[in-house]
């Protein structure tokens, strides 16, 4: 069978993305890309696939997609009630789907988008270096929209170190309700900001609106002092997390679709760690925001990647099969070992039982490919 | 603060742009100098090419540097830049590349300016005055932004400045002249817009296929020659057959 996906039903909206469109701003392309990079990032890592393989970024749920191949995936992100021909699935564990099978989509119960990540990712042809969709300038993805129904979508090379039982860690996984604290370090138009404004943005709580989207989350709140009432500024550049404050004083989070440069004055950036709690959040959810300095916001984006890529993610029970010669004869085996390291090849002691003869037998090396 | 401190200088100053990016900003104004500056040290960038640099956004008056926060860390980068910049002598600075005037073939008026009147009526000029002053110029581009490919010309003689649209259109053609107050811009691709069309450019501004994808690079000049409705259906042809090139010149002032 092709190493195939076919989307049966887009749901509410279903775009391939993948870690984004960089090194072309300068000429006015947007970056786009995942709205959660962790998301990404955890999936393509519990794969064993590239960081930044495309994967499928469904927000609001409803969608329906057929695995035409027998496929290691895993969904990460939102809790969007993923099942598999009917099975609930868990969010941050891989699975095999076989041939056939169908992964439904229902609708958000915690944050707002799904990733679909599969070994090899997704496989649309890479335009300017991605494979990112960025819709309003019809760049990248399938054609460059959203996906739709009957879309049959390739899927890459298996990775040769794609494990079928791998999860992220219970404690790593983290909840996007109730309300949320957004931790920012100041924007490059800060001072431009009286200390009352300031002290507005740091100390109110700011609604998500319904008018939000992937290129910006604009907030409702009290309105923000600029001072002298300038809000605008010479027209600069932007980046993901920029908070610029208009006219109406009230702000506005640039996320991945953002356009490359802007006009209105920027209070704050949002700290990259923080970036998927906001690519989470709802319409009504409240947010408060807190100031960090730029190196408290290093060492906590650090913190967090070490803690996830170091975490002990491939600790299934892993099978695979070879074969020992005893006095000439070759005796096929089976091997089960739990495995517990995240190199490219597995190293362990395997108990291996044989008709009349029992040993412990040294596993130098399994190759990934072999343990499926 | 403020107004009190211009013994100390102001300018190049580097601002925080979060966790892993820094702005480097030059001026606070729209001035061929102060853009010089930006694209100098976008160049010298290029050139020296530290190890922490990423991707660069050069803007009217302010450079966008990026960096891998995962890697280097802020005091370092920020460090770094400053001696970069204090290295430089400040004085004539200049840009290291020899301007280029891209001469872009535009149809003024009918299908493709429909407020080409409109612009004439609120200039309280004749249509040929229009065009006569909009093609006597050297555009800068001083930079690409808002859109693939969109550049922002600076330079229009004011005598020509009009109001954006009252009510934006849904659709503005690929490749349509536009005014908007005191500026002059071409839509690369097909997009709503609420500036005032005065004609259309058969060339194609933006080619995710081209290397670089955009025609523009900030830095260079553009110029419009007006083509007639013949010119322009015989130049449509000849970039659809891939042997079109648009015309280039030095710059002369």
């Amino acid at each position: 069978m092709t190493r195939s996906v076919t989307v049966f039903n887009p749901g509410g909206i279903s775009l391939i993305q993948d870690a984004g469109r960089a090194g072309f701003q300068r000429y006015g392309v947007s970056v786009s890309g995942v709205m959660d990079p962790e998301a990404l990032l955890i999936g393509n890592h519990l794969l064993g696939n590239e960081p930044g393989a495309a994967a499928i970024e469904v927000t609001f749920g409803g969608s329906e997609f057929r695995f035409e191949a027998e496929l290691v995936a895993v969904v990460t992100g939102g809790n969007l009630q993923p099942s598999l021909d009917g099975t609930p699935l868990d969010n941050w564990e891989t699975f095999v789907a076989s041939a056939g099978s169908v992964l439904r989509f229902g609708v958000p119960v915690e944050g707002l988008r799904a990733y679909l990540c599969i070994e090899g990712g997704f496989d649309v042809p890479p335009v300017l270096g991605s494979r990112s969709t960025h819709v309003a300038s019809r760049i990248g993805g399938l054609n460059g929209g959203p996906l739709s129904a009957g879309d049959s979508l390739s899927v890459g090379p298996s990775s040769s170190h794609a494990l079928p039982s791998s999860a992220l860690p219970a404690e790593l996984r983290h909840s996007t309700t109730g309300e949320i604290t957004i931790r920012v370090v100041r924007g490059p138009q800060y001072s431009s900001f009286t200390d009352s404004g300031v002290g507005t943005f740091l100390s109110s709580n700011y609604t998500v609106s319904d008018k939000s989207d992937r290129q910006g989350l604009r907030l409702e709140g009290p309105v923000i002092e600029a001072s002298g009432g300038k809000y605008d500024i010479l027209s600069d550049a932007v980046v993901f997390g920029s908070v610029q404050v208009p006219g109406d004083g009230k702000p506005i989070v640039l996320m991945a679709d953002r356009q490359t440069t802007g006009g209105y004055t920027k209070i704050a950036t949002v700290a990259s760690v923080d970036l998927p709690l906001l690519a989470q959040v709802t319409p009504g959810t409240m947010l408060k925001f807190v100031e960090i300095s730029v190196t408290e916001a290093q060492s906590l984006m650090r913190q967090r990647r070490a803690a996830i890529l170091n975490s002990d993610i491939r600790s299934g029970i892993c099978a695979g099969n070879g074969g020992v010669t005893v006095n000439g004869t070759v005796y096929e085996m089976g091997i089960q070992f739990r495995r517990t390291d995240i190199g490219q090849s597995t190293a362990g002691m395997a108990t291996v039982s044989l008709p009349g003869v029992r040993f412990t037998a040294r596993v130098n090396e399994v190759p990934d490919s072999s343990i499926r | 603060m403020s107004e009190a401190s211009h013994s100390v200088k102001k300018y190049p100053r580097i601002l925080p742009a979060g966790d892993q990016a820094l702005m480097v900003e030059f001026g606070n104004e729209i001035s061929p100098s102060v853009n010089d500056d930006v694209y100098a040290l976008a160049d010298r960038l290029s050139v020296e090419s530290p190890s922490w640099l990423g991707e660069i956004v050069p803007t009217y008056r302010s450079l966008l540097i990026a960096y891998d926060g995962f890697q280097f860390d802020y005091d370092r980068v920020y460090r770094e830049l400053s001696e970069f910049l204090s290295a430089d002598t400040g004085n004539n600075v200049g840009t290291v590349r020899s301007p280029v005037v891209f001469e872009l073939p535009v149809a003024y008026g009918g299908q493709d300016g429909p407020d080409l009147a409109q612009v004439a009526e609120h200039a309280g000029l004749t249509v040929e005055e229009v065009v006569s002053i909009h093609t006597s110029v050297s555009y800068r581009v001083y930079m690409i932004g808002f859109s693939p490919g969109f550049p922002y010309l600076g330079g229009m003689d004011t005598r020509i400045a009009c109001p954006r649209l009252g009510t934006p259109r849904t659709r503005v053609p690929a490749g349509s002249v536009g005014i908007a107050e005191s500026q002059t811009g071409v839509y690369p691709n097909a997009s709503p817009g609420g500036w005032q069309l005065i004609g259309r450019t058969p060339v194609r501004l933006f080619d995710v296929t081209a290397e670089p994808p955009s025609l523009l690079q900030p830095g260079h000049f553009v110029r419009f020659v007006p083509v007639s409705i013949d010119q322009m259906v015989e130049i449509e042809r000849e970039i659809d057959q891939g042997n079109y090139r648009v015309e280039t010149a030095e710059l002369s002032e």
